[in-house]
């Protein structure tokens, strides 16, 4: 009996001495990162919080979705980093004078991942499964606009709108209607097919994503690299670790931690493109009160905010618009509310709350941001007498109870970015149930957002979308507090990084070197 | 025979009866899983769309009947989360998870035992308290802080060492060692410093035993009077914590696995969780309920081959 225990702890110690001297060897689990010999293996590892929720672009609606199958879906059209346009799928089109017909010519020569070419009805197709228009049910709401689609011969196609659109474009980019061959009907999500610079090739739940090169991409010359694996690793911290520990290539930095990166790696700031707002539940008392709502943009310092919560690393905001949205940003309304907390509690008084009051805000713990936001919410808000209750619940609890329920009073959370100005200040017009779940009800606005879409010329388009921005900063619709930046740290390999104003990792022009 | 029947009854029952419970919780549970899967850039068409497709619509009797209905067919459903089978999703983790539980069930045997054994031998000598004080530690270490220090000072160290993720045995031996190995041992400290105890009382219990004098009168050398004798005699209480850990491990270790990013089934109970995504949460819970099941079943034969003194009926 004894001497069976020595063995086992003999195979043990054997085991523990085996194992660790192994680590001078080419064992296979290191083989993918560490390409210090000859030339660099054209292989990337990017880490991301989360899985999919769907591997179909037209199923998908998470942001972290389209951060990956962007790479292997394209549209019609394309974004550019600076957020314009540009033709992609779509060689060239015309838009009729009146607004109401987009005439496509489709690229000729592009081949689906499987090998098949792109053809008209494949693009048909692909409009047909979005409407429902074809026996299956509606999958995007986007498109409600357009009266009919028409294969006009066999390399143009043609939409026609019930009404003038000018932001009808932005629905053309694989962010909402990637175009997907209709030999792969009812296999989408468990075998995606596009014509992105990557092909999908292996999907594991929990672990990762890989992707392989489209060998016959019709952008000359590119993609370089021959495989990207997307890890999925929620948790901060320990992603850091990896990307010491060189076991990942690309991830996010947390704000704390940058200095530990920022001498063996190479770190980029991309503006999120987010709005992170402090926002009320405006049907409900006190808070359907304007000047309430004013006092309380008055009283929240959004320096201590950005200091305390991000590190520094975020951009102070006026209104629902990031500065990442270029020309729209309109930069005059950070200065609107500024923090002086004698105004705020005058406000207060005028409002006939001199007392103040007491609420409740309810965030997400999915994130530590809004915990963290609240707290020095609270404190801001007891110096004008207002008595917050932060409740933190799970983020489908946020989504079930605030976003979708409208059973809050006060929330924190950031507004994702789109490469549309008018999607981003989409939410806020009254007639839309599904987003605007502050309740913001403000016929000027309705009127502006409403006109806006009938205008063709670009630059008053901005105007209109300053307008709009102007309304939400002096209706205090939300108080806007900043938009932070992520920071991406990578190692010095990898080369041909780009940054787009929403979550995108688009890899068709990274290469590592040596 | 008889006592297999039962046995098989008994885990239906415990099987239906915890699958209840579990749907009856998450009806009381708030969040929705299609509104937490697609998040705030949800489309009311896909909502909807999702919601029918997924029959979260249909009452709940007949929800719960469909599933249960499958169940007995071997079909556990589809997973709302990730949109595959939820067997597909589990017996991609079992092997990790199975795979993680025996490498800690061996470390802690190999350890515990002969520790025990020797601490008991040498009671209230000074071996003996630091061992005890040692494994007092030991058990008080929370685990998530060991993971991190392990991979902090010894896989941050030593190349051979994985921090993340999970290589198949079918890939690299070396591979999937290098990946398990460190959680393996973050699990086995904190119950190598329980088992120790046990292993020790249960020795000193019977080393002060009529019997046992008796052999060593006999001039039997004390190794195999421990070994043989009092070790034998000393494994029912041993092998009933034994068989405690055995279905912790087996269950998955969610800390562990969320500290090092494996792909096990405690980490895909968590997913499940939070994404309210009920048919995965069942397929798991099942299986735990099954494992436990199995695990005790085990132990009882154990028990009547160490003692056939004990009967199974």
């Amino acid at each position: 009996m004894i001497k069976y225990a020595r063995l086992l702890l003999m195979a043990l110690v054997v085991v523990l001495l085996a194992a660790c001297s192994e680590d001078s060897g080419s064992s296979s689990s290191n083989e993918t990162n560490n390409s210090s010999s000859g030339d660099a293996a054209q292989e990337i590892i990017v880490r991301v919080n989360d899985d999919p929720d769907f591997l179909d672009p037209h199923k998908a609606t998470a942001s972290i979705s389209f951060q990956m199958i962007l790479n292997i879906f394209e549209g019609l059209m394309a974004p550019n980093t600076d957020g314009s346009l540009r033709e992609a799928l779509g060689e060239k089109y015309e838009v009729s004078d009146d607004g109401l017909e987009y005439t496509f010519t489709i690229r000729q020569g592009v081949k689906f991942h499987d090998g098949s070419d792109l053809t008209v009805d494949d693009v048909k197709y692909t409009f047909d499964r979005l409407m429902g228009t074809n026996g299956g049910e509606k999958m995007k709401n986007n498109f409600d606009n357009v009266l009919s689609t028409e294969v006009v011969d066999e390399n143009t196609f043609k939409f026609t709108l019930k009404e003038p659109n000018s932001n009808f474009l932005y629905a053309l980019t694989a962010l909402t209607s990637g175009i997907v061959p209709a030999a792969n009907d009812g296999k989408h999500n468990e075998n995606p097919i596009g014509t992105g610079p990557f092909a999908y090739e292996k999907y594991s739940p929990g672990t990762n994503l890989v992707l392989k090169k489209n060998d016959d991409y019709w952008r000359d010359g590119l993609p370089y690299l021959n495989k990207v694996t997307f890890n999925f690793q929620s948790d901060d911290q320990a992603a850091i670790m990896a990307l010491l520990a060189n076991e990942v290539d690309l991830t996010s930095v947390p704000w704390a931690r940058i200095d530990e990166v920022t001498d063996e790696f190479n770190t980029t700031q991309q503006q999120n493109n987010s709005s992170l707002v402090v926002t009320f539940n405006e049907e409900k008392e006190p808070f359907n009160n304007v000047k309430v709502r004013q006092a309380i943009a008055m009283a929240i310092n959004k320096d201590d905010i950005i200091s305390s919560v991000f590190n520094g690393y975020a951009e102070k905001l006026g209104s629902n618009m990031s500065p990442a949205m270029g020309k729209y940003h309109d930069d005059s309304l950070v200065d609107v509310w500024q923090f002086d907390v004698e105004k705020a509690k005058s406000l207060l008084e005028e409002a006939g709350y001199p007392d103040g009051f007491s609420t409740k805000i309810t965030v997400s713990s999915h994130n530590g941001i809004y915990g963290n936001i609240a707290q020095i919410v609270v404190e801001n808000l007891k110096a004008i007498g207002i008595d917050v209750e932060i409740e933190v619940v799970e983020w489908g609890i946020w989504l079930e109870r605030v976003y979708f329920g409208r059973d809050y009073e006060m929330t924190a959370i950031d507004l994702t970015g789109r490469p549309s100005a008018y999607e981003v200040l989409n939410d806020y017009v009254s007639t839309n149930d599904g987003e605007n779940f502050f309740r913001f009800n403000n016929a000027d606005f309705d009127k502006v957002m409403s006109e806006v879409l009938l205008e063709t010329d670009q630059e008053k388009q901005v105007d209109y979308f300053k307008q709009a921005q102007s309304i939400l900063t002096e209706e205090a619709a939300a108080v806007y507090i900043a938009d932070y930046q992520v920071i991406w740290g990578s190692d010095k390999a990898v080369s041909g990084l780009k940054s787009y104003p929403f979550w995108y990792h688009d890899m068709s022009e990274v290469k590592m070197s040596n | 025979m008889l006592y297999l029947l039962r046995r098989f009854v008994l885990l239906i029952v415990t099987v239906i009866f915890v699958s209840f419970i579990t749907f009856g919780v998450f009806q009381i549970l708030p969040g929705d899983p299609v509104l937490t899967m697609l998040g705030t850039e949800a489309d009311p068409a896909q909502i909807e769309n999702l919601r029918s497709e997924l029959g979260l619509d249909l009452p709940l009797y007949v929800q719960y009947f469909d599933w249960i209905t499958g169940l007995f067919t071997g079909d556990l459903g589809n997973s709302i989360r990730f949109s595959m089978p939820v067997m597909d999703l589990m017996l991609d983790r079992l092997p990790v998870t199975l795979s993680l539980a025996a490498i800690t069930l061996f470390i802690v045997c190999a350890v515990s035992l002969p520790l025990g054994m020797f601490a008991a031998r040498r009671q209230n000598k000074l071996s003996d308290l630091t061992l005890s004080t040692a494994t007092q530690i030991g058990m008080a270490i929370p685990s998530f802080w060991l993971g991190m220090m392990l991979i902090i000072y010894v896989a941050m160290n030593v190349d051979f060492f994985r921090i993340s993720g999970y290589i198949p045995w079918s890939t690299s031996v070396t591979g999937a060692f290098s990946t398990l190995l460190l959680p393996a041992i973050t699990i086995a400290i904190p119950q190598i410093a329980i088992n120790f105890r046990y292993v020790r009382t249960a020795i000193l219990e019977q080393i002060r035993l009529d019997y046992v004098r008796t052999i060593r009168s006999k001039g039997i050398v004390e190794r195999i009077v421990m070994y043989k004798h009092v070790l034998k005699n000393a494994l029912i209480p041993i092998l009933t914590v034994f068989g405690l850990i055995s279905a912790e491990v087996m269950a998955g270790t969610i800390i562990v696995e969320q500290v090092f990013s494996i792909p096990g089934v405690g980490q895909l109970l968590v997913t499940a969780i939070n994404n309210r995504d009920f048919p995965l949460v069942q397929g798991i819970v099942m299986y735990i309920t099954i494992a436990v099941v199995s695990i005790n079943f085990i132990i009882d034969i154990l028990y009547s081959i160490i003692d056939p003194r004990i009967r199974i009926r």
